[in-house]
């Protein structure tokens, strides 16, 4: 098994923290697991983009040329990384933000409104964890246990109160169709 | 339990478990993560945190509290290691032991953020004036990054001289799993030298200039004798696969990237092999020497445009071909790029 994904969108989208995440439950789960955050000098605003691979044995370079997969939260994001996504691959995408309806022969692409189901839970911040909950159903490269885990493994104390958002926000993410 | 941890962190991590009395540092990208762990951490440890006005200072900072005995250290990324090399010089000259952390980054002048591996001519032959060699280590995981600091201490204070860990802004950048086990903290080397003041026995000096007639060329030979017994004691690297047709040669991330690279190929047949210094002064030739005879060819693989090959080349000397292929300014190698380079062969 080997996962190569690249996780895109805004600075400030917790383009990051959803890396992170995800890195954590592989380790939770025994797995080997690399993660390597790109970011230009930009701040909140810029682009950001982290690459993740989860695999059962050692990981040579962290960094990613062609994904098996895409979580994509913004238009230009989307315009940088799709070509680069392997035939067969899987693009998730926040459709609140991304106007496109993409349909493709060769890639699964999912378009799920991130952003607006962030804000029906109650803070537009969570359309990453939504997106990741979504990720997560369909390619199950980690269980939902483990990424509940690795979420209060990394939202401790004064982030503790964040806990019960985040969990929301993945639940929504799993569930929708 | 393992731990997932930033490469700069975890660097940190050891080299607080490892002793560091004292870290003097100023900000730049893309080492910034572990100035900033250190901020924390060291004071929480109770030990001494500068953040200096400049590079400079930082340098001459350790250079002190090296004088005074303590197990220092500073950090920086290319153009900040550059500004660091007079005090380099002066430590190497004085004998002190100390580290200095390079997380190289894109070059030449001010250059970019992005990893690279430009700094390895400046590290291994001597980055400032004067016939001198630093000790210089270079980590090929997060895993290494936090044990390679007591490595480095004990190394630097055994044969008192600074040592150098060398790394890029890929691997201080990234994060992955490590066990943080335990570090032995333990000094190492004689401390008849240090200052710490001078009651009740002769008064000892620490310097550079010697104007007397010979005597400096009498401390360069002892020196010189020093790096010798280096160069003979302190080689390290990994070897994978030792009977390969193909033996790549990389260190840091450009290790990591010819890893995959070998695993692919060996996949579809091929007899691929990697050495990966640890060392890279003194380098690892004898086993390149070693090694020469008995494969097809060395393929070296750097982010720059030709650096460590030369060291490779020497090694070798001419018994086997030496291939390069390299990226530079930011750019990293991918495994099939370093593919095609094998099939060339």
């Amino acid at each position: 098994m080997r996962e190569e994904l690249i996780i895109a969108g805004f600075g400030g989208q917790g383009i990051m923290f959803t890396g992170t995440l995800l890195s954590q439950a592989a380790m939770i789960e025994g797995k080997f697991v690399t993660y390597f955050p790109s970011y230009g000098a930009e701040v909140r605003g810029g682009t950001a983009n982290c690459s993740v691979t989860i695999a059962d044995t050692i990981i040579g370079s962290p960094v990613i040329t062609s994904p098996d997969s895409l979580i994509i939260l913004n238009k230009p994001s989307l315009d940088k990384f799709s070509p680069r996504l392997k035939k067969g691959g899987l693009l998730v995408l926040n459709s609140t933000l991304i106007e496109d309806e993409i349909k493709e022969s060769n890639r699964q692409v999912v378009h799920i409104p991130a952003t607006d189901i962030a804000e029906k839970i109650g803070q537009i911040k969570v359309a990453n964890i939504v997106a990741l909950g979504k990720y997560l159903a369909i390619r199950k490269i980690v269980s939902q246990e483990s990424i509940f885990q690795a979420l209060e493994a990394l939202l401790t104390g004064k982030k503790k109160e964040l806990l019960e958002l985040n969990r929301k926000a993945l639940a929504a993410g799993f569930e929708y169709q | 339990m393992k731990k997932l941890m930033k490469g700069n962190e975890a660097l940190g991590e050891g080299a607080i478990q490892a002793g560091c009395g004292a870290y003097f540092g100023y900000p730049i990208t893309p080492q910034n993560e572990l100035t900033e762990y250190m901020s924390r951490r060291m004071l929480e440890e109770k030990r001494v945190f500068i953040q200096s006005e400049s590079e400079l200072a930082a340098i001459n900072m350790v250079f002190g509290a090296s004088v005074a005995g303590a197990r220092a250290m500073t950090s920086s990324s290319s153009p900040g290691v550059s500004l660091k090399q007079e005090g380099l010089s002066y430590m190497a000259g004085c004998e002190l032991p100390g580290l200095v952390v390079n997380v190289q980054r894109g070059g030449p002048g001010l250059g970019n953020i992005s990893g690279s591996q430009a700094d390895y001519f400046q590290a291994v032959k001597g980055g400032g004036h004067g016939d001198y060699h630093l000790i210089v280590l270079t980590p090929g995981s997060v895993q290494e990054m936090y044990e390679m600091p007591a490595l480095a201490f004990t190394l630097s204070e055994k044969y008192r001289t600074p040592a150098m860990i060398l790394t890029d802004g890929i691997l201080a950048q990234m994060q992955e799993p490590m066990e943080q086990v335990k570090i032995d903290s333990s000094r190492a080397g004689d401390r008849d030298w240090i200052l710490d003041g001078c009651k009740g026995r002769e008064p000892r000096k620490i310097r550079s200039l010697l104007m007397e007639e010979g005597a400096l060329e009498a401390h360069n030979l002892h020196l010189q004798a020093k790096y010798d017994m280096i160069r003979k004691q302190e080689q390290r690297y990994q070897l994978i696969n030792e009977q390969a047709e193909i033996m790549l040669v990389a260190y840091g991330i450009s290790a990591r990237v010819c890893y995959t690279a070998m695993q692919e190929a060996n996949k579809k047949g091929s007899q691929i092999g990697l050495l990966r210094p640890l060392t890279v002064w003194p380098f690892p030739e004898k086993i390149l020497q070693e090694l020469a005879p008995k494969i097809k060819a060395f393929l070296v693989i750097e982010l720059n445009a030709g650096q460590m090959i030369e060291d490779v080349k020497l090694a070798v000397n001419g018994k086997t071909p030496v291939h390069f292929y390299g990226r530079s300014g930011g750019g990293c190698v991918t495994p099939g790029e370093i593919l095609r380079e094998i099939e060339k062969i």
